[in-house]
């Protein structure tokens, strides 16, 4: 265990419970909120300025008031984290969710080095002078590729958030820990974008604007391989000029703001190439714009297409009859649903009436990457933590 | 479709960039008509991108394939039967590597070119040849490894071919002095690749502190320079070091690799790889894959008329190149010369997965 780096706390974690939305948690989080604004970093990566602002006061109050306060709660003790290695901050939330339900944490930063990351640990450090109980909750660690450690972490623990996708989940799953440990596994998951393309020749300019900066963070900012990042854009009343619209806008952000690396490129030809060769009883035909921007129309569906990702802008379009058609290929594979001139509830009432196993998420196009207490079908408040019942 | 003897016969470095790009048009397009009739996978692509045939009226406006591909793909434009052999590159174990299929045709072809090309820097005459690897190499020739087809494709260049080092990869002291003894006063050709010779040569030498005398040498080599860039070895490092533990002065990169092979670019005495006129390179754009100006660094495609047995007259590299110029490098070779960058950098994917590294 010697090769196991300690950023924060160290191997004597204290593991007592505490209550859920605990008072001193929630000021902690809105220091934390605070410090991370005044500081330059909360102001030059957007990641951090992102978790300053979803743990601010009036945030978790929000939060806080939705919960049923009639209920006991504890933290279910000690809660390990295997983050992944290449979002930066998204380990910071995953620590926050397990802080609010009132556990300990031991925290697996990402292996690569990140500015924000440095920067948020000076940060909480500085915090936690004044919130010592916290702080002996918590430990932070970063250790190579290393089987032992995290078994032996695993080992500890009474819950476990593994992010990282499938494999990682078939590894950590094999290690043993206590009977009671709860593991909340966030697998590999495939996303889509409807569209009504009436609503888009409606828009003005400046809610294309709008639109095609939502899109291009929902997409380019994370080279479109984000789970939650959508890889088939669903057309409803489909139109030609609707979708000229739609794309020039995407393509003109893409233009101001995405830098296409070299790597990137090739990948993104050679997957139009091997689509050509292998998916040409999907493909209509293929439409790009420079390198920027990749389309691919299909020209049926079927459950097969969850199959068909792009990276770094390469899209594939559907027009769709009606939202059954999109419904009857859907399964539990399928995560986030972006949408523009549809409404949410309308969809989610349908995904009850047909009893969908997929679709966990439905938000408007730019919200694709915005994580918060509910994720991937999970209530993480509740699961990480345990109810008291009593008669 | 053109008779390639025919091409054959031209010099390698006679055509004026305008001449060749006429010449390289009309054959590309054909061989892609051909490719594009015999190899189904390539009609596909083709088809994805809206080639038009009518459109092909330069040689920038032939369609590529990334290179990668052949790692994927068994790509080839004959049948079963006429395959004489298939050539992989050299990927470390768990790497996928490219297969090349070639029929008899393609395969003399290739060779034919490289001697073409090759005995254009080093003379027609055979030299006695020392080959700075271990004979190990190319004992199985079941499976053609792209070091060891270098080798064997090096070795029609020489006579009395000696392997500098032993099966270990040691180097074999006693064998390269009796090499030296029989051929004193001779001109000898040196083969091998790049990382090789510093590591197993060089090194050795300079360790043991023992002189060798191959001031009447011409070193050929090529394989990349990436294991050197790590070791901070520059061109000019590696020539000046060799020359230092030998006295080598004559040294020519070279840059080739397993789905072009015979379509090498020599590097002449001012720094230069070369192309000849049976291929060229091309420098694109990342964005568009619009055409680099002159000077300026781009992802390197390269066109060749060899291929037939299989679709790869035009490939999409992942190589950075730049290109130096036209019909005037100093040497007197006509045609493109330029520079190798290195392959292209390794992208920082974002994302959420892959985040525990499998032991």
């Amino acid at each position: 265990m010697n090769d196991v780096k300690y950023l924060i706390g160290n191997e004597n974690i204290t593991v007592s419970p505490l209550p859920t939305f605990s008072e001193e948690v929630c000021n902690f989080l809105n220091d934390l909120s605070k410090a991370i604004l005044q500081s330059p970093a909360g102001r030059l990566y957007p990641d951090l300025s992102a978790l300053a602002f979803w743990s601010r006061k009036g945030n978790i109050q929000k939060i806080k008031e939705i919960y049923n306060q009639q209920e006991i709660r504890l933290g279910r003790g000690l809660c390990f984290h295997i983050a992944p290695s290449n979002i930066p901050i998204n380990f910071a939330f995953s620590y926050l969710f397990s802080l609010l339900a009132g556990n300990a944490n031991i925290v697996r930063l990402p292996s690569k080095d990140f500015p924000q990351v440095n920067e948020l640990v000076s940060i909480m450090k500085s915090v936690f002078e004044n919130y010592s109980e916290i702080e002996k909750r918590t430990a932070f660690v970063k250790y190579g590729r290393n089987n032992e450690i995290t078994q032996s972490f695993s080992q500890k623990a009474d819950a476990r958030m593994i992010w990282g996708g499938d494999n990682t989940i078939a590894t950590v799953r094999q290690m043993s820990t206590k009977p009671r440990c709860v593991d909340i596994a966030f697998a590999d998951r495939y996303s889509v974008c409807i569209i009504d393309a009436n609503k888009i020749l409606e828009a003005d300019e400046k809610t294309m604007q709008r639109l095609g900066e939502n899109f291009y963070n929902d997409t380019y900012l994370m080279d479109q391989n984000a789970c939650s990042s959508p890889q088939l854009i669903y057309w409803l009343n489909d139109n030609d000029q609707a979708r000229e619209k739609f794309w020039n806008i995407v393509l003109k952000t893409a233009q101001q703001k995405y830098d296409l690396q070299d790597a990137i490129c090739v990948d993104k030809y050679t997957k139009l190439c091997e689509d050509a060769i292998d998916n040409t009883e999907f493909i209509k035909r293929t439409t790009n714009t420079g390198n920027l921007l990749y389309r691919s129309e299909l020209k049926k569906l079927s459950a097969y297409v969850e199959n068909l990702r792009g990276k770094g802008g390469y899209f594939y379009e559907y027009s769709l009859s009606d939202i059954e058609e999109f419904l009857k290929i859907v399964n539990e594979k399928y995560q986030t649903v972006t949408y523009f001139g549809i409404d949410a509830k309308k969809l989610a009432d349908i995904l009850l009436v047909h009893n969908i196993a997929g679709i966990d998420r439905i938000v408007p196009i730019g919200k694709a990457m915005d994580i918060d207490i509910i994720w991937d079908g999970h209530d993480l408040v509740r699961e990480l933590s345990r109810v008291i019942s009593y008669s | 479709m053109f008779n390639y003897q025919d091409i054959l016969n031209t010099e390698p470095f006679s055509l004026s960039q305008k001449d060749k790009n006429e010449l390289l048009c009309s054959c590309l397009k054909e061989l892609t008509e051909f490719h594009y009739k015999n190899c189904e996978s390539y009609k596909k692509i083709l088809d994805i991108l809206n080639i038009d045939f009518e459109d092909l009226t330069a040689v920038e406006k032939i369609p590529f394939i990334p290179v990668r591909l052949f790692k994927e793909y068994e790509l080839s434009s004959i049948k079963k039967d006429d395959i004489f052999k298939t050539m992989t590159s050299s990927g470390t174990s768990g790497q996928a590597v490219s297969k090349i299929f070639l029929d008899k045709e393609t395969a003399a072809n290739q060779q034919k070119t490289l001697v073409k090309i090759v005995s254009s820097f080093t003379g027609a005459a055979r030299m006695p040849m020392l080959i700075i690897d271990s004979p190990s190499v190319i004992k199985n020739r079941l499976m053609f490894s792209a070091r060891g087809a270098g080798i064997l494709g090096f070795s029609i260049f020489g006579a009395d071919r000696t392997y500098a080092l032993d099966d270990n990869m040691n180097i074999d002291i006693s064998a390269i002095e009796a090499f030296l003894e029989r051929h004193k006063g001779q001109k000898i050709l040196l083969f091998g690749f790049t990382f090789m010779i510093w590591q197993y040569f060089y090194k050795e030498l300079k360790k043991l502190n023992h002189k060798i005398d191959l001031s009447n040498g011409i070193l050929i080599h090529g394989g990349g320079w990436k294991k050197l860039v790590n070791e901070a070895v520059s061109k000019e490092d590696f020539k000046k070091s060799l020359n230092e533990v030998c006295g080598l002065k004559s040294v020519h990169d070279y840059y080739g690799m397993v789905e072009q092979t015979g379509c090498v670019y020599m590097e002449c005495e001012h720094g230069h790889l070369h192309a000849s006129v049976f291929s060229d390179v091309i420098t694109r754009r990342t964005k568009d894959f619009s055409l680099c100006e002159k000077g300026e660094k781009g992802i390197i495609q390269v066109v060749s008329l060899l291929p037939k047995s299989y679709p790869g007259h035009s490939l999409l590299t992942e190589d950075e190149g730049i290109i130096l110029g036209e019909d005037d490098c100093p040497c007197g070779r006509k045609g493109k010369y330029f520079e190798i960058k290195g392959r292209i950098k390794n992208a920082e994917i974002r994302g959420c997965s892959d985040t525990y590294e499998r032991r």
